[in-house]
């Protein structure tokens, strides 16, 4: 077998190993190696990772759905008595989960890369926890197991908790890393109870083994309550959305994207539950509309709160609420219109639109928080009140800030408009207060980040920030890769709706075909 | 109503939990609050993964094969205490470092993120 074929084979497993073992393997290598050095290996790690990725989704989306076992060929366990039980940890990857793992090798390059000129005590931490939240988000969106999930859902929570709190000298930094991994802790238990109902009824914890067993009791209607609650509170999304500006704001910005794509990763688990866990359930609708309406008071409560901020980072983190609205909208629009194997053509339209603005909203917002802190790197402040006429100085960075402005507005050259046309057009067959309350939603998203421009780059020029640090390449690098995929995405939309969205949302929408591979596999 | 007990400490657990994260304004009790949580849905497992007449599924020695157990719950279990230990130490540490830069732990008064 040549290199490249067991490499093929075996991707599933390096591609959650290969940064888990890194982040443990920076602290002894930062002993030897000096800081330049170390920055190249992590780069260098993570870019291996991210062609790692690309080469499983080639691979998922030509081949179908990749299922990999550790530790044996089938996910059966043979008892001594002769009884199978599928109790084997296994990753289950379909089109949807290589979409998430592009995205989050993407993200986490960047991240990476951006990151080199951070100055904070003891950078090598920083490398370990940006690497391990890489790891749980990678687990996340490949297992095919409940458990797994639990245990992935929890290593994403304690490492990003550990970046948002990574500031110690600072009291905010601390607040907000307290309520963030208070909220998680919850989120992470009723995801444990909700396990312990479905184990005990089905004695299993394959997805699809669950998924095939399940017959939908009283008891399995609070288990999807628990963990729609669980996953919607770790999302960011409306009744709890108040840990979600603290956290993004005091996290440090080179990884406030890595902390967005932790709370977009639990959007993805909450698709997995209610698509393939939950698909022939048939009172999933209200579940649907339950999440519509979610998302409709996160885009109003996002943007409305996001007006009257004077700090930078808080008014990026409300928008970021909004964003989640967005995204729930698609997917609570998919959901109330699935019947059965399949949902009607407008229900397919809002998840290829939802699923596609879950990398959008990472690289929108994360290039936003990439701004903020060019600028508050540059001139130390973070008030929008005593920004001004920054864009005389600073005009790449100026030039950077009106694209993330377009994207995250929904304008068109940009891939921001590319999701949300899909999610408009396809929401006003359900209902046309909701494609209006969109649009008004992203109008207000566009006077928004218009104030802070206007606030923060355009009028004169102030004595105060004349002599302002000069910004290191290695940001404007980063920041250079995300708006070229932003501009790309923008210019072809349909190459990634039809190439991975598309198939992404037919994997979910397609339960069954996800249920009978688990179970051919296993054998049962 | 005997094998009731565990699931009616199960629920006495949770609710109590939650009601510390929520009313409780001091940070230390809060944490407490997460752990009872904690306890409360390892109990629970634990209580799932019991069968009468059940042997642990250790070969040496054993009597039988027949009555052995499958130990899922059990393993779960363990690493969802591992895993309860590290939030919990985690938390403690940023109560430590608020404690630091507040002088307090009461929630109401650590309120510098606003709006």
């Amino acid at each position: 077998m040549s290199a490249i074929e067991s490499l093929r084979l075996h991707s599933p497993a390096l591609i959650i190993a290969i940064p888990l073992l890194t982040a443990f393997i920076i602290p002894l290598l930062s002993k030897i190696i000096g800081p330049k050095a170390r920055n190249g290996f992590v780069v260098a790690v993570l870019t291996g990772v991210l062609a790692l990725v690309l080469l499983l989704a080639h691979d998922v989306i030509t081949g179908g759905t990749r299922t990999y076992v550790l530790g044996g060929s089938t996910p059966l366990l043979t008892l001594p008595s002769g009884y199978q039980v599928p109790v084997r940890i296994m990753f289950v990857i379909d089109a949807m989960g290589v979409f998430m793992g592009i995205m989050c090798g993407v993200i986490a390059l960047v991240a990476a890369i951006y990151s080199c000129m951070e100055t904070y005590e003891g950078l090598y931490k920083f490398y370990t926890l940006l690497l391990l939240v890489t790891t749980g988000i990678f687990g996340l969106v490949f297992t095919g197991d409940l458990f797994n999930l639990f245990v992935f859902f929890e290593i994403l929570s304690i490492a990003s908790c550990g970046l948002v709190a990574f500031k110690i000298d600072s009291p905010m930094s601390m607040e907000g890393g307290f309520k963030y991994m208070v909220i998680s802790d919850i989120g992470g238990l009723s995801l444990l109870v909700m396990i312990g109902l479905l184990y005990g009824q089905y004695d299993a914890l394959n997805i699809g083994m669950l998924a095939n067993r399940m017959d939908y009791g009283m008891i399995d209607i609070i288990a999807l309550g628990l963990i729609v609650t669980a996953l919607l509170m770790k999302s960011g999304s409306v009744p709890m959305h108040m840990w979600t500006p603290d956290a993004y704001g005091e996290t440090p910005s080179s990884v406030t994207i890595m902390i967005v794509g932790a709370s977009l990763s639990s959007l993805y688990a909450l698709f997995r539950i209610c698509f393939t866990l939950y698909g022939g359930f048939i009172g999933i609708n209200v579940a649907g509309w339950i999440i519509v309406i979610l998302a409709l008071i996160s885009i109003l409560v996002g943007v409305t709160m996001a007006i009257p901020q004077t700090d930078f980072k808080r008014l990026i983190g409300y928008a970021a609420v909004a964003e989640i609205g967005f995204i729930l909208l698609g997917l609570g629009a998919g959901l109330a219109s699935l019947s059965g194997n399949s949902v009607d053509a407008y229900g397919i339209k809002a998840m290829e639109g939802s699923i596609f603005h879950i990398f959008n909203d990472a690289l929108d917002i994360g290039l936003l928080f990439f701004v903020a802190a060019v600028v508050s790197y540059a001139t130390g402040q973070r008030n929008l009140n005593n920004l001004c006429g920054l864009g005389r100085k600073m005009k790449y960075t100026t030039f950077l800030f009106i694209i993330g402005l377009a994207a995250v507005a929904g304008l068109p050259p940009m891939n921001g408009f590319a999701s949300k046309f899909l999610i408009y057009e396809s929401v006003f067959h359900l209902n046309p207060i909701l494609a209006i309350i969109g649009i008004l939603g992203s109008i207000m998203m566009l006077a928004i980040f218009v104030k802070a421009f206007s606030g923060a780059f355009l009028g004169p020029p102030v004595p105060e920030l004349e002599t302002y640090k000069k910004v290191p390449r290695s940001m404007l690098f980063a920041m250079s890769i995300v708006v070229a995929i932003i501009v790309f995405f923008g210019l072809f939309p349909d190459l990634i709706v039809d190439n991975l969205a598309h198939p992404a949302a037919q994997a979910l929408v397609n339960h069954s075909e996800y249920i009978s591979h688990a179970i051919r596999i296993g054998g049962v | 109503m005997l094998w009731n007990i565990p699931y009616i400490a199960v629920v006495a657990l949770i609710v109590l939990g939650l009601y510390a994260c929520m009313f409780k304004s001091n940070l230390v009790k809060i944490i407490i609050g997460t752990s009872l949580l904690e306890a409360g849905a390892n109990l629970f497992l634990i209580t799932l993964g019991y069968r009468k007449g059940g042997i642990a599924p250790i070969f040496t020695n054993a009597p039988s094969t027949e009555s052995m157990v499958l130990p899922v719950p059990q393993a779960l279990v363990l690493t969802s205490i591992v895993i309860g230990l590290a939030v919990t130490a985690l938390l403690l540490s940023i109560v430590v470092m608020i404690y630091r830069h507040y002088g307090t732990i009461d929630a109401k008064k650590v309120r510098r993120l606003r709006g």
